[in-house]
């Protein structure tokens, strides 16, 4: 497996291979309900996660929601 | 009198419309909600944190609120539309709080990006209420641009300022009789929002008054009364102002 570099929420994280959407949030404990995800700056559906690959390079963003007016 | 306040497919009885920022305690945010008795609050977007501290703020809304995520943070209409489509894949919501902000500063909006994402959002299915300066021509553009309500600002958000500008917001509901307006952000104190409703706005929306209130809970029961009362006001129809006296004991028949 050829580790992967990627930007996940503005930071850098290497990853020891490609890996699917839902995995990624497991494997990093994210929560997993009532969150977003957008790969590349384009909304992933949460039932495509299982089938959406991470690859080197990819820009991904991971949000919820938080306390605004 | 049954006063709802109908908004694309929802219909409120409550003309106050909260926010969940800056309160002191989930639980002094919780009681506010309560006493506010707003059936919408808004949440903002936001990066979950990789380091594990992620909490699941919803978890402390009441369940029977009506959520209205916003696109608080975005300095253009790019930013603010990714917002809006990550906001409905996570919430289930086509409604949109648009704010796309011109400046560190003074959080004035940019209308032309506003206008800009309005016109994209609105197509792609969802139900937006922007925040934008109160200026009637920028109003009649969101509106045609298929926004089901305007949100002017009354001072900058945060700024507890109070109307700036009465004329504007009464120009705007003259000029505009059929439209949703809600005013959104500046305002501080209850009479702020009694000012506001009595110049014919039809919700207003807030969040800092209250959450940075001593009370907070007392605070929200005061906004709430504010509102209703500046409704019932504007309902009303105010007296003429006149620069002069007229009195209101008859003058024929006083004692000599």
């Amino acid at each position: 497996m050829m580790v992967i570099s990627i930007r996940l929420n503005g930071e850098v994280r290497e990853l020891s291979g490609e890996i699917t959407l839902d995995r990624l949030l497991d494997v990093l404990s994210l929560p997993s309900q009532r969150v977003a995800v957008e790969l590349n700056q384009a909304v992933v559906r949460r039932q495509d996660w299982p089938k959406t690959l991470v690859r080197n390079g990819d820009r991904i963003e991971v949000v919820h929601f938080v306390g605004g007016g | 009198m049954s006063d709802t306040f109908s908004l694309a497919n929802s219909t409120f009885s409550s003309r106050l419309i909260i926010g969940t920022g800056k309160y002191r305690s989930y639980e002094a945010m919780k009681a506010a909600h309560a006493a506010s008795g707003a059936e919408m609050v808004t949440v903002a977007v936001n990066r979950v944190p990789l380091d594990g501290s992620a909490e699941s703020f919803l978890d402390h809304l009441d369940p029977g609120m009506k959520i209205l995520p916003n696109t608080a943070g975005c300095y253009d209409a790019e930013h603010a539309m990714r917002t809006a489509r990550l906001a409905r894949e996570a919430l289930g919501t086509e409604w949109i709080k648009l704010e796309v902000i011109g400046d560190p500063v003074t959080l004035l909006p940019d209308n032309e990006q506003t206008l800009d994402a309005a016109k994209v959002l609105v197509k792609e299915g969802f139900i937006v209420l922007p925040y934008f300066t109160d200026d009637l021509i920028m109003a009649k553009k969101l509106l045609d641009a298929g926004c089901p309500a305007v949100m002017p600002l009354a001072a900058p958000i945060g700024s507890g300022m109070g109307v700036q500008n009465p004329s504007n917001l009464r120009i705007m509901r003259e000029q505009l009789p059929d439209a949703t307006i809600i005013v959104d952000a500046g305002v501080g104190v209850p009479s702020d929002a009694a000012i506001a409703m009595e110049l014919g706005a039809d919700a207003i929306l807030m969040n800092t008054a209250i959450a940075e209130a001593g009370d907070a809970a007392q605070m929200a029961k005061a906004m709430k009364l504010a509102v209703e009362a500046g409704r019932l006001g504007y309902l009303s129809g105010r007296m003429p102002k006149r620069l002069y006296a007229s009195a209101s004991s008859p003058i024929a028949g006083a004692i000599k």
